[in-house]
């Protein structure tokens, strides 16, 4: 067992795990923070993707000792005071979701396209993400809901 | 004096959705979210070989792992496992949750792991060995009908899970075939064309995998099972029927479900060993697929072989079809298999009034994955063949696909119309979808600019689809399930309102589209209203969510229900108004006398004296709430237009979709914002499905496409951004006259960029291309052209 911790949404988190303890596991089972999903083995789709250090990155391709130390944001902290997002508003305004479950790593995957890209083109947007699957929305109004934010931020 | 803010109509507004607030702050639970005190993790060992024999087994080294609770094999499992029920009344070979002595596809459960936590229980079903004598493997469709290489179930000689079923023109219904008048057609045509095409296999693919968790409670012998189904209430049915449990001792949960598709319907073997292994253990367990374990275990979609002729005269008057279809259903038959194709059959008319249609249905079981149903479920096998028949006929003939079409719509004078498949299609306008689609994408205009873009030497296509689906499942003498849903709504006692649905979403947005429904029905704002669905706790009685039949039946039940309770709580308020009950209007929070410039009693006011009816209006008992079942007369029959242009790059052969233009005509809508979207989302499969997703299996039945690396889910960049449109043709089927919208854009996709790449590819002769457009294919078929 290796003792982690990091600071995760804005608040110091210890725990001892297995080494071979995925990221995305030891946030979804030890913090219980069941916002981030996963929804492959490969590190293909990105529904784990949370902010690590303040960039998107895979969860489910990080074992929780290599997070050691670092600050992490996960879906549930992206709000600050209750108010939501811009992208997270965004996606509601656009109807950017319907089953929900590729949507915490989707807008967290275009926080950081946004930070770098504060107004991307339509084909900067979809390239942006393409590291991240949806299997409901066909992307048009994903890329809406990026559009959205875009103008809001 | 205040005034009553006025409440708009829902109904056919842009709704923004209510469940979207959780889940986009990571809010939801989904089944792998829930974790119980005590709760242990299964794991699956499965076969690494299509088919053999199992010689045996050793759990020794599994079970000195610490931290494991319990490994069964699969003859461990039968003892108190029953083998898997079907949902259809096709014979079926016997089939277990776990194999007891021979696998026959890939993937295949061995045996079963209990252990702490996924990781232990990972471990160990690795360290189960297991050897087989292996057997060889039936792979190849058309050899697997011959018996070759072996046959997989003895009681199925050739492989052949259903031999031969005819269907259409001359078929009397106790089966007998008469070919005279198909016979006829074909003699007297002018042209005939004939075509071998291939609907190839799909993984559906939703993003969250399956997943369940099963309670069993000794104490109080109740099971609670909580699964990413699209069925709880089915789910409930088969549990208790395979656990010795009474439909009453069980509760079926599917909590946040992320995605379906058709592949969350059937009820799998990990669901009935979960709850069985929970029930023989005493304690609640999970078990969570894997993305790899999706790819083998999750059901796989079409895999259709269609041998069609269509013989017309040389003005474009289609005389007769022919379908002969193959389906390569995998190794067992699971809830609906078989019937899935049988949906191809019926919908071999299209939208076009063929004289004489013959099809016939053959199913074949080969070692690979059971097929089951796939978002359009034999539907868009049945368009594709048909308008890519229709396409090359056109061809042939010289004329504009879109005018050999028109010549042979089924006119809207027509409408009910009895297809020659059994099908009585209820409403439709077929020239109009047609006519807004091509004045939408500007056809003469795409013409144009293909034929310069073809002058520069750039390999440009245009291609059109119609699309004519069933919809609204559907009378329950359609469905062995029963093809009814069921509601309740209640007025609580504070005045607002709960109100189940047995229409169990997984991502329709059926907690926004009700409640807009029921904010209009009531004249109360939505924010007042809460929508119950997905747990057989809660709602008593469903059917569920597929074949787009959310609305059309789900939503029909609803407004009855609503409707009782509105009845009865008018009585109340006729009391306390002292008006005629039929005099009353429900709008704006109010209940109030027509035409009456006195104030009305509040909603809730009215609600509160319904529990506390003092006194109590004579005939009526206290409380607000009832319920209904509808059960639809007919299906319902969705149609539309696509079209699509597509380009290939002479040097690669790569294809790039430029432009694709949807007209759907769902009858009425209730929220276009959540119909764009079940379209988008439809089109993105259908797209997928002809252009990058094909399961493939290597000769030995190694599953070749087994992760998100091999098999091609479509991303963002992958499409053009979609234009749609929409014609409005009520069905008379419901009184909102809704037919249903979540598979519409997997049907018109997927022939017209098919069509689009073969008209694309004319120049080099091609006149078909089997799914999917890959890049090596139509390389090769560029350099055929050139040699």
């Amino acid at each position: 067992m290796a003792r982690v911790s990091m600071t995760v949404n804005g608040k110091a988190r210890t725990g001892n795990v297995d080494p071979r303890v995925l990221l995305v596991h030891f946030l979804r089972e030890q913090l219980r923070l069941t916002g981030t999903h996963i929804g492959c083995d490969t590190t293909q789709c990105g529904a784990c993707t949370v902010l690590v250090d303040g960039r998107s990155a895979k969860s489910c391709t990080l074992f929780a000792v290599q997070a050691d130390g670092s600050t992490i944001t996960t879906i549930e902290g992206l709000a600050t005071n209750g108010e939501l997002h811009p992208l997270q508003q965004g996606f509601w305004e656009e109807h950017g979701l319907q089953c929900g479950y590729c949507t915490p790593g989707m807008i967290m995957a275009a926080v950081t396209l946004l930070k770098d890209n504060p107004k991307p083109s339509e084909r900067e947007i979809r390239e942006g993400i393409s590291g991240n699957f949806c299997r409901c929305t066909g992307y048009q109004h994903i890329v809406n809901a990026i559009q959205y934010a875009a103008r809001k931020g | 004096m205040a005034t009553t803010p006025v409440l708009p109509k829902l109904v056919g507004a842009r709704t923004k959705r209510r469940e979207d607030p959780r889940l986009i702050r990571g809010r939801g639970t989904y089944v792998d979210d829930i974790a119980l005190v005590g709760m242990q993790h299964i794991a699956f060992k499965r076969s690494d070989v299509a088919h053999g024999r199992i010689r045996s087994i050793d759990t020794s080294a599994a079970k000195a792992i610490e931290g494991v609770e319990a490994v069964f094999t699969g003859a461990e499992i039968a003892e108190f496992l029953a083998p898997m029920p079907i949902g259809t009344p096709f014979p079926s070979p016997d089939h277990r949750a776990v194999a007891v002595d021979t696998v026959r596809y890939g993937g295949e459960p061995v045996a079963v792991v209990v252990a702490v936590d996924r990781y232990v229980a990972r471990d160990a079903a690795d360290a189960i060995v297991v050897s087989y004598d292996t057997l060889p493997a039936v792979m190849d469709l058309e050899l697997a009908m011959t018996g070759k290489p072996t046959v997989i179930h003895p009681a199925f000689p050739n492989n052949l899970a259903i031999a031969l079923v005819p269907s259409g023109t001359g078929v009397s219904p106790t089966g007998a075939v008469d070919d005279s008048a198909v016979d006829a057609a074909f003699a007297s045509a002018e042209v005939v064309i004939s075509q071998r095409m291939v609907n190839q296999r799909l993984a559906p693919s939703a993003m969250e995998g399956r997943g369940v968790v099963a309670h069993f409670e000794p104490g109080k012998e109740t099971m609670t099972i909580w699964s990413s189904t699209q069925n709880p209430h089915i789910l409930r049915s088969f549990i208790a029927a395979m656990t010795g449990l009474g439909q009453d001792q069980v509760r079926a949960i599917a909590p946040e479900v992320g995605g379906g598709f058709g592949a969350k319907i059937n009820i799998y073997g990990e669901e009935y060993v979960a709850a069985a292994v929970s029930k023989r253990l005493g304690i609640p367990v999970k078990w969570v697929e894997d993305r790899s374990e999706a790819f083998v275990a999750t059901t796989h979609g079409r895999d259709i072989l269609g041998y069609v002729d269509i013989a017309a005269r040389r003005d474009g008057t289609v005389l007769g079809l022919k379908m002969r279809l193959i389906a390569d259903i995998g190794a067992y038959n699971m809830l609906l298999t078989a019937a899935i194709p049988t949906l191809t059959m019926l919908m071999a008319n299209g939208t076009y009034n063929i004289p004489a249609i013959r099809t016939t249905l053959t199913e074949v079981f080969t070692n690979k994955t059971p097929t089951d149903a796939y978002r359009g479920a034999g539907r868009p096998e049945a368009t594709y063949f048909v308008e890519r028949a229709m396409d090359m006929l056109a061809r042939e003939l010289k004329m504009d696909p879109a005018e050999l079409r028109r010549k042979n719509f089924i006119q809207p004078n027509q409408f009910p119309f009895a297809t020659q498949m059994g099908a009585v299609y209820d409403s439709g306008d077929y020239e109009k979808a047609l006519d807004l689609a091509l004045k939408n994408a500007k056809w003469d205009q795409l013409k144009a600019e293909r034929d310069a873009a073809r002058a520069q030497g750039r390999l440009v296509g245009l291609g059109l689809a119609m699309y004519v689906e069933v919809c609204g499942l559907g009378p329950s003498s359609s469905l062995p399930t029963g093809g009814w849903e069921h509601s309740q709504v209640t007025i609580e006692r504070d005045g607002r309102i709960s109100a189940t649905t047995g229409a169990s979403p997984h991502g329709q947005g059926n907690e926004t589209t009700f409640a807009q429904m029921l904010a209009d029905q009531f004249g109360v704002p939505m924010e007042s209203i809460t929508i119950l669905h997905g747990d057989t706790g809660v709602v008593k009685q469903g059917i569920g969510t597929f074949g787009s039949r959310s609305q059309a039946v789900g939503g029909t039940a609803l407004h009855l229900a609503g409707a009782k309770v509105k009845t009865k709580m008018a009585k109340f308020a006729a009391a306390l108004l002292e008006a005629h009950e039929d005099d009353l209007v429900f709008e704006n929070g109010l209940i109030s006398v027509k035409g009456s410039s006195a104030a009305g009693k509040s909603f809730a006011s009215v609600a509160a004296f319904a529990y506390v009816p003092v006194p109590l209006p004579e005939g009526l008992e206290p409380g607000l709430s009832d319920e209904a079942f509808f059960e639809p007369a007919n299906n319902t029959y969705p149609f539309g237009c696509h079209i699509a242009m597509l380009e290939i790059d002479r040097q690669t052969g790569e294809p790039t979709l430029l432009k694709l233009v949807a007209v759907d005509d769902a009858g009425v809508l209730i929220n276009p914002m959540i119909v764009e979207g079940q379209i988008h989302g439809g089109l993105a499969q259908g797209i997928g499905q002809a252009m990058i997703e094909e399961v493939v299996y290597s000769e030995d039945g190694q599953l070749m496409t087994g992760s998100f690396m091999d098999y091609a889910i479509p991303r963002a960049i992958d499409f053009p951004r979609f234009e749609l449109d929409a014609t409005v043709t009520p069905t008379p089927v419901n009184p909102f006259g809704a037919k249903g919208v979540g598979e519409a854009g997997t049907l018109g996709s997927t022939p017209s960029i098919v069509n689009a790449a073969v008209d694309a590819l004319s120049e080099f002769g091609v006149k078909h291309i089997d799914m999917m457009l890959r890049p090596e294919k139509l390389w090769r078929l560029i350099q055929g052209g050139r040699s």
